[in-house]
């Protein structure tokens, strides 16, 4: 693959490229699901393509083609050129990259069972024995399974001398139950929405995550929301179960982070972001137990942002987002580090596949565990009235990352201590920094479960992503509950 | 891009390697170009070329999909394996029907307009680029700084089974949007045509910018209910989020907030929606993922949902359903997606119906006492499926309406608002024209004014 890559960088180099880099991916899904006892989808689909990355004239250019053959391949750079040097009629400044040292590299995620090499008919058996147990529930008016598996392998080289060879593998698993009656809908997921837990595994995921032994519950708890009481609408304080603050964190903290927002390029589409350069290491985020970092290093854990390099050849690194509650560092890649006066890129461009240009997006944004034990009963406990809540249902941010409303699947209230009746349609919304400065508590390591995220959407043309995000159960004082519902009971 | 003479070939190569009792290759080839803008540069500038074959089989009631990029013998040989392998391990399904032969797929073939421009096809990074200076020039006029993309695209699809069924779609799309940034303020518009010469980049600007300029020094007024002035794309991404449950499998589900009202009064009396694939507004392919043809259908009829759509096999499923006589017209319609699939079918071509009395934006503005007028939502996601509450944020140019007049921008709203109250509660719409969204597909919409709109926070800008 790398002599495919150099006809590229070859080209590249012959009409002008000042910098190039190619990707070369070869990209193996499977995608399996369930529906009510019976074949949801059963899909195989595999793309192996070229993405060649120039800057000519001080500006960028990108082609991508599923051609590999010499001839095509050189076009495509070709193009790539032609495309930049047009890029460069409307610019201001030539574009400048941090200085990267050249890697060559070799990385596999670290899997226990190939999830390839288990048999499709032992998996369909799982899904079809967790839907029948969901269904068993009187009551449950749909059951959902899925089961995913994706291999990425990629070959990167660029005209400085990488070339890096990684292979990447993600599994998925979850399901979800519906129940319908009168005027309502109401739906339990397990592990957790967005199609379950994703992680950078093999098959040994899909083992761990005790799906049989959870359905039932599941089953029951989508049919007692139907007879719950509505979630009240006040001030409480507030427990998010570890999955919902796995999203708080990527859209209250993950996306403002991300530097190219930031400096307005995604203005357009996804936003900006209320954390302007000045706020640097000088900004209140959250409380002083908040501290939350941006690492793809495989010693983070087997997140979906966990890789051994970026998509312009940087190592994985680990960035201090927020320390003890100060906000201490952005996202960034090679061209955007330079405008914070970085001397190297933070490692974080990545694109969804070959054909698609890397731009920055999260990696492992995970919130640090508390140091002192504490367990998700000991935090409940300690909590003399509040609402607890899990499993995300609906979200939404505005385009700075200020305004926030979550819906959850279930919460329940907690009275002197202990977690009483069940609550449904619950939703809790907030200012970014004051809802994370009102943190006051949360759970220890044996709580902590790195989380995965496998739909993340950025760019244009829209790219889908996977990000990873480690979190425990955590306390908030003071945050306002059911708005949603407000008007329109 | 390939041709439908070499599909002809790759698909009788696919039938050749098949042992399947039946086989279906779709053929999906696109040429994609976009030019992105920031801060008044270009920062990213992008092609690419793909070609997905995607092959599904069936072995007396089980069918599988693999999908490949790699066209040549090898790469075929492996995907027509691979969709075997999976079909063959499924359980059958009784309710699976033979693929649909040519007679089938054709009989409720529309003739639509043609929707491929050459010169959309042909067009360059450098008149991309040409048109990227002519915004940024607006953007410097007004002493703001603009983002956005300008992208053309070429695509060509066809559907093909072993029972003769035979279709083929080309057609262009481009596309513009714009932001216009200011110290404290934004604007924004967009718009997506086949054809790339009906689109106007400079006039496009100019309206992002003016309302830029209008919204600057927003202030910030109290959440609570106001009549509302929504532009279409505004609509659009709204109403975009209960077309899924015009599924006759969603009604089957009972996931769909339509189960138990088909028939009953559930608008307003001023709304009427069809589905209709050959409106010159509308784009895409006049056929569905099994290849069927996209009737069109009266899908909302004086606020009464009175149609649903249907692929082949939720027909026939929906026709032994206990819920077969409170659904209305049961027949396939063509609006369903590739098998297998999770999610049945939905309409994609929809166009509101237009109202007697259009009114202008600006007339709903002047006959508003206190209002809101809203350019573009954000983040919209459902809150409540059978209530089909939905939240999000208003985004790039919210004004505040008083005495029938645009007072001054506001802070940003976040909005918890009923799609069934929405559309009880219009009381003026525009003419419908083609409007392009974020959060939903494109779609022929209205301008509405709707009265007690939800507005339950205020933001920080």
């Amino acid at each position: 693959m790398y002599d495919i890559a150099s006809w590229a960088l070859n080209i590249g180099a012959l009409l002008g490229a000042s910098y190039a880099d190619v990707r070369i991916g070869d990209d193996r899904q499977r995608a399996l699901s369930t529906k009510n006892g019976k074949l949801g989808s059963a899909s195989d689909t595999e793309s192996l393509g070229i993405g060649v990355r120039v800057i000519a004239d001080g500006a960028w250019g990108f082609a991508a083609s599923e051609d590999l053959n010499r001839a095509a391949v050189e076009a495509t750079a070709a193009q790539a050129v032609q495309i930049a040097k047009a890029s460069a009629r409307v610019k201001q400044h030539d574009v400048y990259l941090a200085p990267e040292k050249p890697s060559t590299a070799e990385w596999t995620t670290p899997i226990v069972i190939d999830p390839f090499a288990v048999s499709v008919e032992q998996n369909l058996a799982l899904l079809i024995e967790i839907d029948a147990e969901l269904r068993s529930v009187r009551g449950v008016t749909l059951a959902e399974t899925n089961m995913n598996f994706r291999r990425e392998q990629q070959w990167f080289a660029s005209s400085e001398g990488s070339k890096i060879h990684q292979t990447k593998y993600t599994s998925g698993v979850g399901y979800a139950a519906y129940a319908f009656a009168g005027s309502e809908i109401q739906k339990r997921s397990y592990p957790t929405s967005f199609g379950g837990q994703w992680q950078n595994k093999g098959y040994e995921l899909v083992d761990e995550l005790k799906l049989i032994e959870n359905a039932r519950r599941v089953g029951e708890e989508a049919v007692a929301l139907l007879k719950a009481d509505q979630c009240p609408e006040g001030v409480f304080d507030v427990i998010l179960d570890g999955s919902q603050l796995a999203l708080q964190i990527h859209e209250s903290v993950g996306h403002p982070i991300e530097l190219d927002r930031v400096l307005g390029m995604e203005a357009n589409f996804a936003g900006t972001s209320f954390l302007t350069l000045d706020k640097l290491r000088s900004l209140r985020y959250g409380s002083e137990l908040v501290n939350i970092v941006a690492d793809a290093r495989e010693e983070h854990g087997p997140g979906l942002g966990t890789f051994a390099f970026d998509e312009e050849g940087v190592a994985a690194q680990n960035t201090l987002i927020i320390t003890n509650g100060l906000f201490t560092g952005y996202l960034s890649s090679r061209e955007t580090a330079p405008m914070i006066q970085a001397a190297r890129s933070g490692g974080t461009l990545r694109a969804e596949a070959w054909n698609r240009l890397p731009i920055i997006r999260m990696t492992n944004v995970s919130i640090l565990p508390g140091k002192q034990p504490l367990t998700r009963e000991q935090l409940i406990a300690g909590t003399d009235s509040g609402v607890y809540l899990e499993t995300n249902r609906s979200w939404s941010i505005d385009d700075k990352r200020y305004n926030f409303q979550f819906g959850t699947e279930i919460g329940w209230e907690i009275k002197r201590g202990k977690r009483t009746r069940m609550l449904k349609n619950p939703s809790y919304s907030g200012i970014t920094t004051e809802f994370w400065n009102s943190m006051n508590a949360i759970c220890s390591r044996e709580e902590w479960v790195l989380w995965g995220i496998p739909h993340c959407g950025k760019g244009q043309p829209q790219q889908v992503m996977g990000t990873g995000h480690g979190a425990a159960p955590a306390r908030f004082r003071g945050v306002k509950v059911g708005l949603a519902y407000r008007g329109n009971a | 891009m390939l041709i439908r003479d070499q599909n002809a070939e790759l698909v009788e190569r696919i039938r050749k390697y098949s042992v399947a009792d039946e086989v279906e290759v779709i053929v999906y080839n696109t040429r994609n170009a976009l030019t992105r803008f920031a801060n008044n540069v270009i920062h990213q500038n992008l092609a690419e070329e793909n070609v997905a074959v995607s092959v599904r089989t069936v072995f007396a009631g089980r069918t599988a999909r693999a999908t490949t990029n790699k066209i040549d013998d090898e790469g075929l040989k492996r995907v027509v394996e691979a969709s075997e392998r999976l079909a063959r391990v499924q359980h059958a399904d009784p309710d699976l029907l033979p693929m649909s032969d040519a007679g089938e797929g054709s009989r409720s073939a529309r003739m639509i307009p043609g929707r491929h421009f050459a010169r959309t096809a042909a067009l360059t990074p450098e008149l991309r680029a040409e048109m990227v200076g002519r915004i940024v020039a607006v953007a410097e006029k007004h002493r703001l700084t603009a983002a956005g993309i300008v992208s053309n695209s070429e695509t060509a699809e066809g559907i093909f089974n072993s029972r003769g069924l035979s279709t083929w779609h080309t057609q262009t799309a481009a596309e513009i949007s714009i932001t216009m940034l200011g110290t404290d303020s934004s604007g924004w518009q967009k718009a997506s045509s086949p054809d790339v010469d009906t689109l106007d980049a400079a006039a496009l600007a100019e309206t992002a910018a003016r309302k830029a300029v209008e919204a600057a020094r927003p202030r910030e007024i109290p959440a609570g209910k106001y009549t509302v002035i929504l532009e279409p794309a505004a609509v659009l991404d709204l109403v975009g989020f209960m077309f899924y449950d015009f599924g006759g499998l969603a009604i089957l589900d009972r996931r769909s907030f339509l189960n138990d009202r088909v028939g009953t009064q559930l608008f307003g009396k001023n709304i009427n929606i069809w589905d209709d694939v050959a409106h010159p507004l509308q784009s895409g392919s006049p056929f569905d993922g099994e290849g069927i043809g996209r009737q069109k259908l009266h899908l909302v009829d004086n606020g009464v949902v009175r149609r649903l759509v249907y692929a082949r096999g939720t027909a026939a499923r929906m026709q032994r359903s206990e819920v077969k006589d409170k659904v209305g017209p049961i027949e396939p319609t063509g609006h369903g997606f590739p098998l297998p699939n999770e999610v049945g079918e939905a309409p994609m071509n929809i166009v509101f119906g237009a109202t007697n009395n259009p009114k202008t934006v600006d007339e709903m503005v002047a006959s508003t006492e206190r209002g809101i007028l809203a350019t573009r939502l954000w983040y919209i996601r459902e809150v409540d499926p059978y209530e089909k509450i939905v939240t999000g944020m208003t985004r790039d140019g919210t004004f505040y309406v008083e005495g029938g007049t645009i007072r001054h921008g506001l802070r940003n709203f976040r909005f918890n608002e009923s799609l069934i109250h929405l559309l009880s509660n219009v009381e003026a719409m525009g003419t419908p024209v083609r409007a392009s969204g974020e959060e939903s597909f494109d779609m022929v919409v209205p301008a509405m004014q709707v009265g007690d709109f939800n507005f339950t926070e205020v933001t920080k800008f």
